[in-house]
């Protein structure tokens, strides 16, 4: 047999062997996740629920892509539950008709009815805000602040933003347009633009990073981020430079955002999916969220004493999240008539 | 009587036979490798009407101009490095060229996006050089001096060159090492002077090789993601992302991709066809590689500096940040977690090697003995998914492979009451169906440069001879192909260790590799943590790399 033909059978083998293999079923009590959100921060509640349950969890992590794969896959999709990182990709999953509607009494409960979805086939796990970091230097410490004061004058040369192309600050402008209309968050948007001290660029922390370094006066951020830096013997100086600032407490509160899962239409293990979400949603759960991470518990009655401590109390927007997320398309073109985008 | 005397056996009947099947596997090959493209055509056909005006109005012709300066700018800083390193290196002789000639080809070993962050940390505002620079002259703050912006467009232009100038350099040094002397001695011999002879005889008889290296550079420029949006600078791939995540249309993302892929399409037609009626093969190639023309003095150390500094900018001065960066951090690179996903990526990038190189040598091959028009086409098309964003390419692939499993399934189910589910999506075949789709053109663009060297007079004087199609293969044109075969092995083994949004999107449950790792913790500009994962990447390619220039220059040497 010719080199080739030696060539092309080992190679034929060797990928239908892998291919074989790697697809294969695994052990009987299993929950397979789609996931937008980084393993590293998943892994610590994934490795106590199957300690606890004895349910293996095996999970694909890509930040780009599952939904599409979850369409395309269709009926015999492996996956059980998908967890994403923010309301609109919730809203994209409903939309694609993915998702099942799901009974469970304790979710209902435990998760507020504005972080879920109407019909059930989303739940909050974990939620946060989007504030602004004020510079403690140049900032008056009892500035009570709002989104819609960002386009003011007074501002002009001293924000400091993340790209307005991330799902993120998309959320914030639907949130706005849920507020006030899209006519009005237009004029807002281009007032902020204008106000902007630099190309929006880098990521949240960076833009703390940024005011810490005189670039700008306020950052656009979540609230995370900060407990983060604050943690890291590194970033702890930039943090501390900073004070995060609530918006709008005087008026309808501030924007809230989650992470979020829901149970495949399709799925093959949807009691194990549903306990999964349960338990992520319970209060051990909701506080390893607290501890390490820096989220705010969905669930009420958590003890959520390390995130309060650097926060205190604060007044959250009520609105339902699948309203913002309604308005995503329509701040997504938002942000390429502004010329945000390009 | 008549005598009856049968016409004599045409010497190649039984041969034509093996041609067609050679043929016509590679035309079935080349559609399945282009199926993905396709898919995108067909989602970008359906998209909804409103989409088009809106990126018309908005944003369309800022993301051109952009794209356009960064593929002008990557271009010519890749041809000026690459040829230029490349001319001196094959050509002449001064200190530290026997180092600096693997060495140059270093800067393949390290993803973009690494170099990008690596770059960003050091020259950021608080990176070691603006501090320093501060408590030199007083400054305070951001107000009180200028530094220029790394996160720009002439930033990422720099940088995504340090990054691809490997690939021209690579091809370029190949051709230029396999001219034979008599081309370059007749023309001295006409009075030419050497650099006269550079520009005149020896660039443009390596302009396939340097043709496909700078296509190879634009298509990856393109496809491109993490450092333009790192850098925040709007491209294609950048706006790709945001029509298809933002506005939820992944038909008119899939649009946008095709216009790129349209834009490198007529790029390369347009070279072809200006080059159509050359040939660059040196019939008496069987002549030793030319002799080194030996540099003294100031010249030597000046080609010294000018092909050290790409080895320092693009691979030793970040090497060294991320080593010295991860340091405290080295103990992570033990973890159970890195081994298991270095082993899957060494594994996903072996098979992918092998698939692609058999393939690029079967297709080029197919296509240098039929001629088919129909093959070429396929094979062009084919190779073109390489200037598509991995993440768009993935779903191509996903929807024909899913739509395949699940008629399978149905099928079965529907016949004998089995189910097979999914066969194909989600597992390693269809990653590796991937990478092989995208990394076609690298295979395939290094093995036909090495294959346009060799000269057609060849394949004819052994047809005469007798040979089959696979004799022809292994005892004439395998010898000579040898080196771009390995070469082409190597680049696919190299970039599947990099690759990164591909892999995200269409890897199996519980399948880590390097890159995945590296990025969960690049995606949020965790630094720190992405080091050790980034620096395991770094090391995984070096060893290839030096194979790589080790063998090229084992195989070029002339046959005693």
């Amino acid at each position: 047999m010719s080199v080739f033909g030696s060539i092309t059978r080992l190679a034929t083998g060797a990928a239908l062997l892998c291919g074989l293999t790697a697809g294969a079923a695994q052990a009987a009590e299993e929950v397979n996740l789609y996931s937008y959100r980084q393993p590293h921060l998943m892994q610590p509640l994934i490795d106590a629920f199957t300690a606890d349950t004895g349910i293996a969890v095996n999970m694909v992590y890509a930040n780009k892509g599952l939904l599409e794969r979850l369409v395309a896959e269709g009926r015999n999709t492996p996956a059980d539950v998908v967890i994403t990182a923010n309301a609109g990709r919730l809203a994209d999953l409903v939309e694609a008709d993915v998702l099942r509607s799901v009974t469970s009494p304790k979710l209902e409960a435990a998760v507020p009815a504005n972080f879920q979805d109407p019909e059930n086939r989303w739940f909050a796990i974990t939620k946060r805000s989007r504030v602004l970091y004020t510079s403690r230097e140049r900032v008056a410490a009892d500035r009570a602040l709002t989104y819609e004061g960002l386009a003011d004058a007074e501002w002009k040369g001293k924000i400091c933003a993340r790209q307005f192309t991330h799902p993120y600050m998309i959320d914030l402008i639907s949130s706005m347009i849920a507020s006030h209309g899209e006519a009005w968050t237009e004029t807002w948007l281009q007032g902020v633009k204008a106000n902007l001290a630099r190309k929006p660029q880098g990521n949240d922390r960076a833009q703390i990073k940024a005011v810490a370094q005189g670039e700008c006066d306020i950052a656009i951020g979540n609230t995370y981020y900060y407990g983060i830096m604050l943690s890291d013997p590194e970033q702890r100086p930039a943090a501390e430079a900073v004070r995060p600032v609530f918006p709008n407490q005087d008026g309808r509160g501030a924007h809230m955002n989650i992470t979020g899962a829901g149970v495949t239409k399709h799925a093959r293990h949807p009691e194990n999916g549903i306990k999964l979400i349960e338990y992520l949603t319970s209060p051990r759960a909701q506080e390893i969220y607290a501890a390490q991470n820096f989220e705010f518990p969905v669930v009420a009655g958590v003890s959520t004493a390390p995130v309060i401590a650097i926060f205190g109390d604060f007044k959250e927007d009520p609105v339902s999240l699948a309203d913002v997320a309604a308005q995503r398309r329509a701040a997504a073109q938002m942000v390429d008539r502004a010329g945000l985008s390009s | 009587m008549t005598l009856a005397v049968a016409p004599p056996t045409p010497v190649r009947r039984g041969h034509d036979r093996s041609y067609l099947v050679i043929g016509l596997v590679a035309i079935l090959a080349t559609g399945l490798v282009a199926l993905p493209v396709g898919a995108l055509v067909w989602f970008a056909l359906s998209v909804e009407p409103g989409i088009w005006p809106h990126l018309t109005r908005t944003v369309l012709g800022n993301y051109t101009i952009t794209t356009s300066l960064l593929a002008l700018g990557v271009g010519t800083g890749v041809t000026l490095i690459g040829v230029g390193a490349a001319w001196l290196v094959a050509a002449h002789d001064f200190p530290l060229r026997r180092t600096l000639e693997w060495a140059l080809m270093m800067p393949l070993a390290a993803p973009s996006y690494i170099v990008a962050f690596v770059y960003t940390d050091l020259l950021d505002y608080a990176g070691p050089v603006q501090s320093t620079l501060r408590d030199l002259f007083g400054w305070r703050n951001a107000a009180d001096y200028s530094f220029p912006e790394i996160r720009s467009l002439p930033g990422a232009i720099i940088i995504i060159t340090l990054v691809l100038y490997p690939y021209v350099y690579l091809l370029t040094r190949t051709a230029f090492l396999a001219q034979s002397r008599a081309a370059v001695e007749a023309a001295r011999m006409q009075g030419l002077s050497a650099s006269a002879a550079f520009w005149r005889v020896a660039m443009p008889m390596a302009r396939p090789a340097i043709v496909v290296g700078v296509a190879l550079a634009l298509m990856e420029t393109l496809n491109e993601y993490g450092t333009v949006d790192f850098f925040a600078v709007p491209v294609f791939s950048t706006g790709i992302f945001h029509v298809w995540i933002n506005m939820g249309s992944l038909e008119g993302a899939s649009g946008l991709a095709l216009m790129l892929v349209a834009a490198v399409a007529i790029l390369l037609l347009a070279e072809r066809r200006a080059r159509a009626d050359r040939r660059f093969t040196d019939a008496r190639s069987t002549r030793p590689a030319q002799a080194r023309a030996q540099l003294h003095g100031a010249t030597a150390w000046a080609a010294t500096l000018l092909c050290a500094l790409p080895v320092v900018l693009g691979f030793l001065l970040p090497f060294g940040l991320l080593v010295g960066s991860s340091w405290h951090r080295i103990d992570a690179l033990f973890t159970g977690d890195l081994a298991s996903a270095l082993l899957n990526s060494l594994e996903l990038a072996a098979l992918a090697a092998l698939v692609v190189t058999v393939l690029s040598l079967w297709l080029a091959y197919a296509g240098r003995m039929s001629g088919a028009p129909l093959l070429r086409l396929g094979t062009r098309l084919a190779s073109m998914g390489y200037a598509i964003p991995g993440s768009v390419l993935a779903i191509g692939i996903l929807a024909p492979f899913a739509a395949f499993d699940n008629a399978l399934d149905a099928w079965l189910f529907e016949s004998f009451g089995l189910s097979s589910g999914l066969l194909l999506s989600g597992t390693l075949i269809a990653l590796l169906f991937g990478c092989t789709v995208r990394f076609l053109a690298l295979g395939f663009g290094a093995t036909e440069a090495g294959f346009e060297r060799v000269p057609r007079s060849l394949d004819d004087a052994a047809r005469l001879l007798g040979s089959g199609p696979l004799d022809l293969v292994r005892r004439v044109h395998w010898p000579l192909l040898r080196a771009s075969s390995l070469t082409a092995a190597l680049l696919v083994f190299v970039d599947t260790l990099k690759e990164l949004p591909m892999t995200l999107a269409l890897r199996p449950f519980n399948f880590e590799t390097l890159a995945t790792v590296t990025h969960q913790y690049a995606v949020d500009e965790r630094f720190a943590e992405a080091t050790p994962g980034a620096l395991a990447i770094v090391l995984a390619g070096v060893v290839p790399v030096i194979l790589l220039s080790h063998t090229i220059r084992r195989a070029s040497r002339p046959r005693a």
